[in-house]
């Protein structure tokens, strides 16, 4: 079969089950439909990964090219490469597990799933587009189903939560739209020594990062340097909006408590991941001299982001509220992990979003089983779970701790290759000694919170006496018990056997760092090291 | 030789037929029969669709800008056809006396037995068509004045309200005033120039080397007084009492079609001097940013859905004006085959996209309402969606199309026109900073934007709204939703068209497309197909 077909029917798919979801009579109907439409896509990305491996894992694979607004040279550009295609299965194999948890949504269920159904299509166009436009389409699109899935079925301040999380990815994003509009118009001078099209205008993504004329435009002491740096912040504020670091990330814990819990696990899992993945497709690859000289605040970002973030999910009482501020303190360490420019660096900020993806989602989807029956988050109305339910409080230990970063559980590669990155980064030109060794001390001090707040939380809500009111609580389904298992094991699949990502990750990154070492000598001269 | 000017009214076919129609209304509207005076809204209807059969391409000798003359004049009539659609709403009889008309108090010209509003319709329509193919202050000034002159009476006519009087009123001594500004700018720039004609004008200017201060203070008088028909800073602050007064069709149309003879006008007028001298650069520089941050600003107070959407307008009236500081050039800014930085085709291209978005706007804010009112409050809005769902929707992709969501027109619209003025930071590098402010406002745009597509759907419904029946205000708003996410798609054609619209027009030129329809001929390439090579190196 055609992979460049697939992967696009791969993002339409989705859309056309969504509009299905619509038409159906019922609501189980409805529910059936979505359920094998992302099972369906899931098989695909499976395939579109399998076909992947048999390329040899070159670079972008499975391209289609068709001309879409010829007038301001806007094409439909899609393809896979090992930056996305982890977070495509990602993407996939979590939205099938969003739909089982999404079951038993009882309010316009059709619309529900139909909207949940858009914002695979959004998602998964954001991983599969390479033409900047289209990005920032599919960018854009991905916001509009989030909006109402909080805004109609979240809860009380539902509104508030929609349109702060609107307008937050809104001004992301329009700040992104500048640095669009700057490098359509300056590509074109890189006529001279272009691989290819010279002196056309181009949002082609992949020719950004790679064709060296392009790179010189933006390049220390290249004609537009004083854009590259304007440009790296713009795109970084868009991307850190999403990811979230600090200071965008207020409308995360408030998106979160009032989103319901399917939505709460895909918008942890899936979606905080768009941020990450921009900043390793846009922002340090089309802006490398400037990510050098950026470092320090970029860096410092990410390390205040891990430390806040945890000391905040510390002091919460609200146990969703919790798990939302460990995931800014999780996705800092992604943050951190670009930042210092190193290659185990950059590994480990990529497999800290394929990690997060699981545990966050699972860790979500813990709080909602409780929540379900319960009806509040207070953590401490909670307690001796584990004796009213020890299948489920065993499953919600390997969640919990793999977000710690357990050794063997998924959280623990990613964490500690962004540290192993930070202090390798130490004797890079432009990589002050004290300041790497104080930033990694400090990231490294987060892993001793992160354990902190969570077995705090874990003894308040599992440990203990079981309270009566526990009762008349319906038992653990099986359905439930699927995603929690699945998860599970799959932060213990990960956790043990990190090449999984790896083998498909490798060759591409190879890619991402030449272009990033490539800049490493000049500013190795510039800043005298 | 110089076309003499039958030449030119030879090819106002399209305007005659709208004053013919504007007549027929007015005798039909007194005829005895109130079935006969109904059907004026037919006879308006048919006018202008076949009016719009009968627009050409032009050739560029009579007009200052051929291309963009088709263009307007499609966008007019296109528009006038689903804004004439939103007006009408379905008698519920077809016979009765004419002492009916008070028993109705809201807007029903159908219902009212009002020929005259259809004539002041069509004739509004036409003097912005004229407008489009001025090459002559004075007839620039006497299209102008057609295309406001009915407007008066159609805010007062609209409902039987003394909100729609005082509106009335208020408009037409703001717009007189206004007229006196621009009437006395255009004075200046003859006493500079000697000429009313735009080429002598320009040739005037071409043989001094530069235009003299009169002649900048005439441009710059003219700019603030035409501010009032687009509704910018200073002269904006009448547009939400208008809109507010005015009924919602009216104010749609108060909304796009004064809009587009007023960015016409200044499109004519600025292109004059070869190059924008700087200070003229700078006041609509200053004009631009200051009317969005209003604009913007003062939307996200308002409680009214019309006040909002008329500091929509005033904002979205400030995007625009950043396309004029872009004017066309000879040698393409953005490299070969690109359409980004031709500000003014960006104007044409947003006015399309904001006026579509306006139209579906309005036409849901009609087709509501409460107590024999409109629904215009913000919580006459609240769960809209589970009370009229496709109302909603439409609600909705209007209100994303005006913050420039992708993949809806206005997005596109915002691009285009964003990006042709970035296109000239080569030469003014604080353009960029016009850029960042422009998307900056945008994003606030969104707040009150947002608000309403949250109350429409995320709060409980009330009881209070009732639907009115217009099945053609309905079949309005529906293809206007639909043209805002169609021609955000498939963008090419509307891009392609309003590029052509200031191109030096081929033979048999099939460029300028119809806005109207979404299905439009493959796009024909209209720079020169030789590659010009950049001559100037852009610097940050």
């Amino acid at each position: 079969m055609d992979m460049a077909a697939l992967l696009n029917w791969m993002i339409f798919l989705p859309l056309i089950g969504g509009v299905l979801c619509l038409a159906v009579a019922s609501r189980q109907a409805a529910r059936q439909v979505a359920l094998w439409t992302s099972i369906a896509t899931f098989v695909l990305s499976v395939i579109l990964a399998a076909g992947y491996y048999g390329q040899g894992y070159a670079g972008v694979q499975f391209v289609t090219q068709l001309r879409w607004i010829d007038s301001i040279n806007v094409e439909y550009r899609t393809g896979v490469d090992g930056l996305s295609l982890p977070l495509v299965l990602l993407t996939t194999a979590l939205s099938v597990l969003v739909v089982i948890a999404s079951w038993d949504i009882q309010k316009a269920a059709k619309a529900y799933l139909a909207l949940y159904l858009f914002l695979m299509t959004g998602m998964l166009g954001v991983f599969l587009a390479l033409d900047l436009f289209l990005f920032y389409v599919f960018f854009e699109v991905s916001l509009l189903p989030m909006y109402f899935l909080i805004g109609v079925w979240g809860g009380p301040r539902k509104e508030y939560a929609a349109i702060k999380f609107f307008l937050y990815t809104l001004f992301g994003s329009i700040c992104l739209l500048v640095v669009m509009l700057g490098i359509y118009f300056f590509t074109p001078e890189a006529a001279a020594g272009g691989a290819s099209g010279g002196g056309q205008n181009t949002w082609d993504m992949i020719r950004l990062q790679t064709d060296p004329a392009i790179g010189a435009l933006f390049a220390r002491g290249g004609p537009h340097w004083g854009f590259a740096k304007l440009a790296f912040w713009l795109t970084l504020i868009a991307f850190l909006v999403k990811l979230p670091g600090v200071p965008f990330h207020t409308w995360l814990p408030d998106a979160h408590v009032e989103a319901p819990t399917p939505i709460s696990m895909i918008l942890a899992g899936v979606l905080l991941k768009m941020g990450g993945y921009a900043m390793m497709r846009i922002t340090w690859p089309f802006f490398p001299d400037a990510a050098i000289l950026f470092w320090k605040c970029a860096a410092g970002l990410g390390v205040i982001s891990i430390v806040y973030g945890a000391f905040c999910a510390m002091a919460q009482a609200d146990w969703k509220k919790l798990v939302a501020y460990s995931s800014v303190s999780h996705m800092g360490y992604v943050l951190l992990g670009l930042a210092v420019l190193t290659r185990a660096g950059f590994d480990g900020a990529y497999y800290q979003m394929i990690a997060h993806g699981i545990t966050s989602a699972m860790m979500f989807f813990l709080v909602g089983v409780v929540y379900d029956r319960a009806h509040h988050r207070q953590i401490d109305r909670l307690g001796g779970l584990w004796l009213k339910w020890p299948a489920y409080s065993g499953w919600a230990a390997v969640g919990f701790f793999a977000a710690m970063g357990l050794p063997g559980l998924c959280g623990f590669v990613g964490e500690v290759m962004v540290l192993l990155g930070t202090f390798q980064a130490v004797g890079n030109p432009g990589f002050p000694t004290a300041l790497v060794y104080t930033y990694g001390v400090l990231a490294a001090s987060g892993v001793i919170l992160t354990a902190g707040y969570i077995l705090w939380m874990f003894q308040r809500v599992y440990m203990g006496p079981q309270r009566a009111e526990y009762a008349g609580y319906e038992p653990v389904k099986g359905r439930e018990y699927f995603i929690m298992v699945t998860l599970g094991l799959a932060a213990l699949v990960f956790g043990v056997v990190p090449y999984l990502v790896f083998v498909m990750t490798n060759p591409t990154f190879d890619g991402i760092m030449k272009i990033i070492s490539v800049a490493v000598p000049a500013a190795q001269t510039a800043l005298g090291g | 030789m110089m076309p003499s000017i039958f030449d030119k009214i030879a090819t106002l076919g399209p305007e005659m037929i709208l004053g013919l129609g504007a007549c027929l209304c007015l005798g039909l509207g007194l005829a005895p029969n109130i079935a006969v005076r109904r059907s004026c809204a037919l006879v308006a209807w048919l006018t202008l669709l076949l009016a719009f059969f009968f627009i050409k391409d032009e050739s560029s000798v009579l007009f200052a800008a051929a291309g963009m003359t088709a263009y307007i004049k499609r966008a007019i009539v296109g528009l006038g056809l689903l804004l004439l659609m939103a007006v009408l709403t379905l008698p519920s009889q077809w016979t009765g006396t004419l002492d009916e008309e008070h028993l109705h108090h809201r807007f029903d010209p159908a219902l009212a037995f009002r020929g005259e509003f259809f004539a002041f319709f069509l004739l509004s329509l036409a003097g912005t068509m004229l407008t489009a193919g001025a090459s002559d202050l004075v007839w620039l000034f006497l299209s102008l004045e057609l295309a406001s002159l009915p407007t008066y009476v159609m805010i007062a006519i609209s409902r039987q309200r003394v909100e729609a009087y005082e509106a009335a009123v208020k408009y037409f001594f703001l717009g007189a005033f206004a007229v006196a500004l621009f009437l006395f700018g255009f004075t200046l720039i003859y006493g500079a120039s000697g000429a009313t004609d735009f080429a002598a004008i320009r040739r005037s200017i071409l043989f001094a080397g530069q235009p003299s201060a009169l002649m900048i203070v005439g441009l710059a008088l003219a700019v603030l007084g035409i501010s009032f028909k687009i509704a910018a800073f200073p002269m904006h602050f009448y547009a939400p009492d208008v809109y507010q007064g005015a009924a919602a069709p009216i104010a749609a149309f108060l909304a796009f079609v004064p809009k587009t003879a007023g960015f016409v006008a200044l499109m004519l007028l600025l292109n004059i001097p070869e190059t924008l001298p700087p200070a003229l650069l700078g006041l609509i520089a200053v004009q631009a940013v200051l009317t969005m941050t209003v604009g913007n600003v003062l939307g996200l107070l308002q409680t009214s859905v019309k006040r909002m959407l008329a500091y929509s307008s005033i904002a979205h009236s400030g995007y625009m004006l950043l396309g004029l500081l872009a004017p066309p050039m000879l040698i393409p800014v953005a490299g070969p085959g690109s359409a980004l930085g031709n500000g003014y085709a960006g104007i044409l291209f947003y006015l399309v996209a904001y006026g579509l978005a306006t139209v579906a706007a309005f036409a849901v804010i009609a087709l509501l309402e409460r107590n024999g009112e409109e629904a215009d409050h913000f919580d006459d809005m609240a769960g809209l969606a589970y009370r009229h769902p496709v109302l909603a929707t439409i609600l909705l992709l209007s209100v994303f199309s005006l913050m420039g969501l992708p993949p809806l027109v206005g997005f596109a619209g915002k691009v285009y026109l964003f990006g042709s003025v970035f296109s000239r930071a080569n030469v003014y590098p604080w353009f960029v900073w016009l850029v960042v402010i422009a998307v900056i406002n945008s994003a606030v745009s969104g707040v009150y934007y947002l608000r309403l597509a949250g109350v429409c759907f995320f709060e409980s419904p009330k009881d209070r709204l009732e639907l009115v029946t217009s099945p053609t205000r309905w079949l309005a708003a529906c293809a206007a939703a639909v043209l805002v996410t169609a021609l955000g798609i498939v963008a090419n054609p509307l891009v392609s068209a309003s590029r052509s619209a200031f191109m030096p027009p081929q033979p048999s030129s099939t460029a300028a497309i119809p806005p109207a329809r979404s299905a439009a001929p493959a796009s024909v390439p209209t720079w020169p197909t030789t590659t010009t090579p950049q001559s100037t190196s852009p610097t940050f």
